[in-house]
């Protein structure tokens, strides 16, 4: 109980300060990738602070509160999870948090913030039934849905969960925004949707979108060390190497392929999902 | 004092430009000259950006997207006009429909010649602006403060 609730309040502390410094060491990698010297690692957090400098222009005043409480929502989502709580909690106050974060941006009513937000939409449905199927499996090999349950099994669930592993990682890639599936907030310089879900988003509301990106991005990293931890503390180092290890294959994904349709999108992610995940869903219940 | 002059995003709008300056200024984005080791994001957001760099003329058309796109930028903002055309109208002065350069719309702070402007030029004018861009920072504040 002590050490959950020091878990959870490392992580408010400590995880935007992850999240940003691995947000500038993604920039560094791609730029390395595409043969430039790019930014410092620090970039990010030049970027906040410069944001929360700017004047703000409210363009709608809703937008604020439905930002503020999409924020809340995303540091409840991974306080709960290192606090050690239920996984299934977790997933279903992420899903509120980003349902919240949909009417930030059709509050505003602009064509393309709209356009953006119906896109992650359907992003949405397209990685919820891996998530979904993620929990079932963490409560087949564990016996529980809660983390900390999980977190001190015998054997790191990876050994049980290889499928439902690759669908957790292929769907980070919709969930981190990185390039086949960003559909929603066209990052980098493609911009047919200006900048899709934070068009109208400015200054200190874009800041706020930020941190929560990074807060999510820790949280979603924290699930796949969930993977590999176990009884043993030499665990927790593997984890923290696997987890920069996926890191490193969503930078090098996003630099190396062009973006999808989204009925490719769903089409591709909801296969990977039944085939990865449901097979390996089909033999647990078997082997159990 | 906060230091933002790390961070300066661009917003690139084509006036009325022959396309010469809008392929230089994309120029200076890409891995030979690297924009991003400065900082520099380009992004098509004027609610995001703090720079806003234009070519080509002004012309009855353009004006009130111009000026449009000018007033959604959040303060502190700097202006670049980069091109003669967005300098002065350059060849297309004379032109019935121009009205001359995108100074007779917005208040231009940075002017960076050519035809077609220079990577190298278009650089050095965005830095000037990144320096712009922090005093104006620095101005606000103070004031703030005097009134406080």
């Amino acid at each position: 109980m002590k050490l959950g609730i020091t878990y959870m309040l490392l992580y408010i502390v400590l995880a935007p300060f992850i999240g940003g410094f691995l947000e500038g060491l993604d920039r560094k990698i791609s730029a390395r990738m595409q043969r430039r010297v790019g930014p410092p690692v620090l970039q990010p957090f030049y970027d906040v602070k410069k944001l929360l400098n700017k004047q703000t222009i409210t363009v709608s005043t809703s937008q604020m509160f439905l930002l503020i409480t999409y924020f809340v929502l995303m540091v409840l989502t991974g306080a709960l999870f290192f606090f050690g709580a239920d996984l299934l909690m977790c997933f279903f106050v992420m899903s509120t948090a980003a349902t919240f974060l949909y009417f930030a941006a059709v509050v505003t009513s602009s064509p393309y913030s709209s356009a953006g937000a119906q896109r992650e939409l359907i992003q949405m449905m397209a990685y919820e039934p891996a998530v979904l199927l993620t929990c079932v499996g963490f409560y087949l090999a564990a016996g529980s849905f809660n983390v900390s349950d999980i977190a001190k099994s015998q054997m790191s669930n990876i050994a049980f969960l290889p499928g439902f592993f690759v669908a957790f990682v292929f769907i980070l890639t919709i969930k981190m925004r990185k390039s086949p599936f960003d559909t929603s907030a066209s990052h980098h310089m493609h911009q047919e949707l200006v900048k899709g879900l934070t068009t109208e988003m400015g200054s200190r509301n874009l800041a706020i979108f930020q941190i929560t990106e990074w807060y999510e991005n820790v949280f979603l990293m924290g699930v796949v060390g969930l993977f590999i931890i176990n009884r043993n503390p030499i665990s927790i180092v593997v984890a923290i190497a696997v987890i920069l290890l996926v890191y490193f294959l969503e930078i090098l994904i996003d630099n190396s392929s062009a973006r999808m349709k989204w009925q490719q999108m769903l089409k591709i992610t909801w296969a990977v999902t039944l085939l990865a995940a449901g097979v390996n869903l089909i033999m647990l219940m078997v082997i159990r | 004092m906060a230091n933002i002059s790390r961070s300066p995003w661009l917003l690139h709008y084509d006036g009325s430009s022959c396309n010469g300056c809008d392929i230089e200024v994309l120029a200076a984005l890409t891995p030979v000259y690297d924009a991003e080791r400065l900082g520099v994001v380009n992004t098509g957001d004027p609610m995001q950006a703090d720079i806003f760099l234009i070519t080509g003329g002004i012309n009855e058309q353009n004006k009130d997207v111009v000026k449009q796109i000018y007033d959604q930028m959040p303060r502190p903002k700097v202006v670049v006009a980069v091109g003669v055309c967005a300098c002065t109208g350059g060849v297309f002065k004379d032109c019935y429909n121009i009205l001359g350069g995108a100074d007779t719309v917005i208040p231009v702070d940075i002017y960076v010649p050519g035809c077609a402007a220079r990577p190298q030029a278009i650089i050095d004018g965005v830095v000037q602006a990144v320096g712009l861009f922090q005093q104006r920072l620095d101005e606000h504040n103070a004031q703030k403060r005097k009134e406080a």
